[in-house]
């Protein structure tokens, strides 16, 4: 196959960027999405050029790390990560463009790669349990209900890849945010910081300057591990829950 | 042939540390007999953690916690991302939950002969008493482990075991095992307990006095390359299988750190133990830039085949049973599909060169479940097995449900590493390494859902323990306090430095990648499932010509102060290509083969792994000279005193 | 509650969900046009007499327009400083832009500011007469009639009530997941009572000015 592709440079975090046009061919339909930027990247460096900087490690759907946005698409048209996109998504001739997550909480640090760690603060500040090493009973002193392991299951699978953020209008957390709430809430170790870990949680992703939900539902349709739009309706429960309760301690 | 081979034997190298008398009581032998730090003088002591996965993160959180103060290093942009995250199939524990006659014996058993005798039973035992704890500790964390519908945890098989002993969170356990250590890290970020350095990998070593006082490190954000110090400095930055190019390790996964640790004296252990995992989707073409795991639990219900006539091109569903071969289930009967890897493997490997492969190129073999599926049902299959399915469709794009998958074995998990002792501490005084970083527990071959064990038992339990000893042995001093001024510190950063400007300057006319490829290409051919003593001497004499080559030709665009990722990945590829040497060196002077190192010269009758338990009962721990110089070979006596050696039989 | 995100949505809920209810039972009073001048403003006579003799004469209805205009603008407010705070968090748009679901958040926005216009134009038009000429007080039935006899007062009045079916279509199933009820199980179930609500609603206020254009109400 051969492409057209359009991609987002920018020299560095205070650097103007603009879209820039390469050519590729010989691209498979059996090659990943990122093998194809690889195969642009090995033509940039014997160009001469500056290969395009992108975030990428694991290239099996789990570590969060690739973040682009193909056609507008946070991942692209699949329901998947950008690693795990592969070119028989396309066409012969099409045009691509490639862009970063945008967001003004996850800033351009180069190129496609975008800085996350407004996400690790957001989980610094309640996302866990506190349990110190050496101080957790046997396993099966507390029974987990299926059904609750099974929800918190669902929510744990986040990879904190923030395409939530990426295509929601708002820029806002609130997928990612509450899948961690709803992980850790639901389960009978959570229980002793339930109401601060979702209030505090839902503080840090104010301040980290992520917009408001207006249940548009883009982030659930973006997300590559099918968190459901649901979840921030359970968050928002276990917030207001919170409120009730946390003056009472 | 360079001198290279002509290596020495040097001293032999013994665990000081290890506890002597019944190994049920060696561990807590070792941690009573261990100074311990007052807790009011932890806060002053610095401890650098290289590495955020499951033992990295473990280890820091831990060590925080213990109120020492923790400076932690990761490349990703969040330490969630380390590649533990990519485990899938589950974590091992001696809980004996389903009373099928586990124990903490049989898990050591089980890894001692799963290891094909080639590690140390202290360790291997104690890493079977903490795998029970282990689970306690994730639980608590809150990690989602599979539940039956009583509320109690579910357990599944792995290969090279007849009992239940698996738990695991659907096909991504090493995610949420590694997000619980990532939220425990978290909370002590949060605490200012640990310094969280993201985006800055670790490029050098900094020994003072004879002991590990700091690192030299680069951000990659901005390129700049600091030092950081401390009492202590703890490598948990996972193995070195991207030396073969194509793994299923991370794209960023490296050996520099171990490797650099290594050069400035750590021994390195047993580094041509290596694993080739056999369920890995097989390569489609010569793009390919990482390979795909599917998860040993497949085997469960799976059933692995190949047609029984050479070249036989019909689709699968139109080969009568009678014309497969299920070659596994034949030759083992007793375990079936669930051999260790390195057997499974290696029959993949033979079937195919008898021209028995199936799909492109003959690189492949059928794991089936349509058996499964007539027995159990679509949708329970879906429940057990649903995320890998999807994730096999996604990348193959076809339908396993309908289909059977192909697969075929791929470089996975490295055996080898920093040798350690007892404590997890290299031949540098206070510098340890942990989780794949380290040689100690697997020997050489690990089994399913043992490396999650591994990583966790060290980070959590094994080195907040041990370490207190080192630095109660050589408490903090503030008059000895290294600084950038000292001597040896601009000397390595002179050297890091140095380092990265050429690798800018030569401007040659070949890019970081086409080298590493090239190198991988010629490891996994002649040191990968099945090796030769012209193969690896034909490799040792071509390694030293690419190396020529590299700081010839190499061209990395761009500069030094700035995010670069050419400059990154060129300068792993420098340890690589003398990491890559020595693993040839030490699969050479292994002629018995043994778990994942598989001699030609040393097979039985049958065609398995021949040890040769008389010259090669040790680990080989390599002392480093010089590049391209014969290192020093020091051995290990290895001691079997409660599993005694055998032929391995899974038939 | 004010200083977050969601308590912000919180009060866009509530307050969303008292002026829906305000809303259905205006619709119903208003459907009572249908049966001639004489009930109609009785009826509307009433409303100004309610609770009576406990409370003085109009003091229900000012209690009433007091809620309302207490949840007007803590709608209002909190969904400007909310759509700000969006704005702010996704200053850069994609250069490779799809219409698509934001169609939801657009018509909220869009459709409330069409909502707020027309509030102050009803009030004006219908309750003291200021843009009215020929304003009668005390006889309802004969102002609908006037307003609805002119082809602005019918663009104006059903331009809004669309716009208001769009806003409570998405605003009532919103509501619900913000106040934490919506559930996988219930889903289906809010979207319908969303639709039911919006439609019945939107034909209830629209059936006035059809009902004067057609000739039914005179």
């Amino acid at each position: 196959m051969k492409l057209t592709l359009r991609v987002w440079r920018q020299k560095n975090a205070d650097a103007d960027g603009a879209m820039s046009t390469y050519e590729v061919d010989g691209i498979s339909p059996d090659m990943s999405f990122l093998e194809m930027l690889d195969v642009l990247n090995e033509q940039l460096i014997l160009s001469g050029e500056d290969p395009v900087a992108f975030d990428h490690d694991c290239r099996e759907g789990i570590c969060g790390a690739c973040s682009l946005v193909i056609n507008g698409d946070a991942h692209g048209p699949e329901r998947t990560t950008t690693c795990q996109l592969h070119m028989r998504s396309f066409k012969d001739g099409d045009t691509i463009d490639i862009e970063p997550w945008r967001a003004s909480a996850f800033p351009v640090v180069k190129d496609l790669v975008v800085d996350r760690s407004a996400f690790d603060r957001i989980i610094q500040a309640g996302g866990y349990i506190t349990a110190p090493t050496g101080a957790a009973p046997e396993a099966h002193a507390t029974p987990v209900p299926k059904p609750d392991a099974d929800f918190a299951f669902e929510h744990a699978e986040c990879i904190g890849c923030g395409a939530c953020v990426a295509a929601c209008p708002n820029g806002a957390a609130m997928l990612f945010t509450s899948a961690k709430i709803n992980h850790l809430n639901v389960l009978p170790q959570g229980a002793p910081e339930r109401e601060t870990r979702v209030l505090d949680m839902v503080a840090q992703m104010d301040e980290e300057g992520f917009g408001g939900c207006t249940l548009a539902g883009e982030c659930a349709t973006a997300c590559p591990k099918g968190i459901p739009l649901m979840s921030i309706t359970s968050m928002n429960k276990e917030w207001l829950r919170a409120t009730r309760k946390a003056p009472k301690r | 042939m360079t001198s290279y081979v002509e290596y020495a034997t040097g001293d032999p190298v013994v665990d000081t540390k290890a506890p002597s008398g019944p190994i049920n009581e060696r561990w807590d032998k070792r941690r009573f007999e261990a100074k311990l730090v007052n807790p009011a003088n932890r806060r002053k002591h610095t401890v650098i953690v290289v590495g955020t996965g499951l033992a990295g993160g473990a280890a820091g959180a831990t060590l925080a916690e213990q109120g020492y103060h923790v400076v932690q290093f990761c490349y990703s942009d969040s330490p969630r991302r380390a590649h533990s995250i990519a485990a899938q199939g589950g974590i091992n524990a001696a809980k004996n939950y389903r009373n099928d006659g586990d124990s903490v014996h049989r898990l050591f058993y089980d890894t001692v002969k799963g290891g094909d005798f080639r590690a140390r039973e202290s360790n291997v035992h104690r890493l079977a008493q903490i795998s029970v704890e282990i689970i306690d500790q994730c639980v608590a964390q809150g990690v989602p482990f599979a539940r039956e519908y009583g509320g109690l945890l579910d357990t599944r098989s792995f290969g090279g075991v007849q009992v239940s002993r698996t738990f695991y969170a659907r096909g991504q356990t090493g995610q949420q095992l590694l997000l619980g250590a990532y939220q425990a890290l978290s909370r002590q970020i949060a605490a200012g307990n640990v310094e969280m350095h993201p985006r800055t990998e670790m490029l050098d070593l900094i020994v003072v006095d004879g002991r590990a006082r700091g690192i030299v490190a680069r951000d990659l954000i901005t390129g700049k390359v600091d030092t950081y110090f401390a009492d202590a400095v703890v490598l948990a930055s996972g193995g070195y299988g991207n030396v073969f190019y194509l793994s299923t390790n991370a794209m960023n996964s490296n050996a520099t750190a171990i490797w650099r640790a290594h050069r400035r004296g750590a021994y390195f252990a047993n580094p041509c133990f290596t694993q080739i995992h056999p369920t890995c989707i097989p390569r489609t073409g010569d793009h390919q830039s990482k390979l795909t795991l599917m998860s040993e639990s497949l085997r469960n219900d799976g059933r692995i085949w190949v047609p029984k006539a050479k070249g036989d091109n019909r689709p699968p569903n139109e080969i009568p049973d009678d014309e497969r071969d299920y070659y596994l289930e034949r030759i083992y009967p007793s375990f079936g599909n669930l051999v260790p890897r390195d057997i499974a493997s290696r029959a993949a490997k033979n079937v195919c060169d008898e021209g028995r492969g199936v799909g492109p190129g003959g690189q492949g073999v059928y794991l089936d479940f349509a058996d499964a599926i007539r027995r159990m049902g679509r949708k329970a299959v879906e429940a057990k097995y649903g995320n890998l399915f999807d994730m096999y469709r996604q990348i193959t794009d076809e339908d396993p449900y309908e289909v059977p998958m192909r697969i075929y074995p791929a470089v996975h998990y490295t055996m080898g590493g920093l040798w350690v002792d007892y404590d997890l501490q290299t031949t540098i005084p206070g510098l340890f390494a942990i989780g794949e970083a380290n040689f100690s527990d697997h020997g050489a071959n690990r089994l399913g859902a043992s490396a999650l064990m591994q990583g966790l038992a060290d980070g959590y339990f094994v080195l907040p323990a041990t370490i207190n000893d080192y630095l109660a042995r050589n408490p903090h001093k503030s008059d000895d306090d290294v600084t950038d001024e000292h001597p040896v510190v601009q000397e390595v950063l002179a050297e890091t430095e140095d380092r990265l400007n050429l690798l800018l300057a030569v401007d040659g006319d070949r890019t970081p990648d086409s080298f590493h490829r090239e190198l991988g290409e010629l490891m996994w051919e002649f040191c990968g499932m099945a090796r030769t003593d012209a193969g690896l001497r034909k490799a040792l004499e071509r390694i030293p010509e690419i190396r020529e080559e590299f700081w010839r030709r190499i061209k990395v665009p761009g500069t030094g102060e700035e995010l670069n990722q050419s400059l990154e990945k060129a300068n792993r590829i420098v340890d690589y290509l003398e990491l890559a040497e020595l693993m040839c060196l030490d699969a050479l002077h292994r002629s018995e083969s043994c778990g994942g190192h598989f001699r030609e010269e040393s097979q039985s009758p049958d065609g398995e792994a021949a040890r040769k338990d008389d010259e090669f009962t040790y680990a080989a721990a390599w002392e480093f000279t010089g590049t391209g110089e014969a290192p020093t070979l020091h051995k290990e006596d290895l001691v079997f005193e409660y599993v005694h050696p055998t032929q391995r039989s899974y038939a | 509650m004010w200083g977050s995100t969601v308590g912000k949505k919180t009060v866009m809920a509530v307050s969303g969900l008292i002026m829906l209810l305000y809303l259905v039972v205006h619709m119903i009073g208003n459907l009572k046009i249908f049966f001639g001048a004489g009930e109609f403003n009785h009826y509307a006579h009433w409303l100004r007499t309610l609770g009576e003799p406990f409370l003085h004469y109009e003091w229900a209805l000012w209690l009433v327009r007091i809620v309302l205009v207490i949840a007007v603008v803590a709608h209002a407010v909190s969904a400007y400083q909310l759509s700000r705070r969006d704005i702010k968090a996704r200053p850069t748009k994609y250069v490779h832009s799809k219409p698509r679901a934001s169609y939801a958040t657009r018509t909220m926005r869009w459709g409330g500011i069409i909502l707020g216009l027309f509030i102050v134009w009803h009030i004006l038009d219908l309750t003291t007469g200021t843009v009215h000429s020929g304003f009668q007080p005390g006889h309802p039935y004969q102002n609908i009639v006037a307003t609805f006899s002119t082809w602005y007062g019918n663009v104006i009045y059903i331009v809004a009530m669309l716009a208001l079916g769009l806003h409570i279509r998405h605003g009532f199933w919103s509501a619900a997941q913000t106040l934490g009820v919506g559930s996988r199980a219930r889903d289906r179930a809010l979207k319908t009572v969303a639709n039911v609500l919006a439609v019945l609603l939107t034909a209830g206020f629209i059936a006035v000015p059809v009902g004067v254009m057609t000739g039914v109400v005179s």
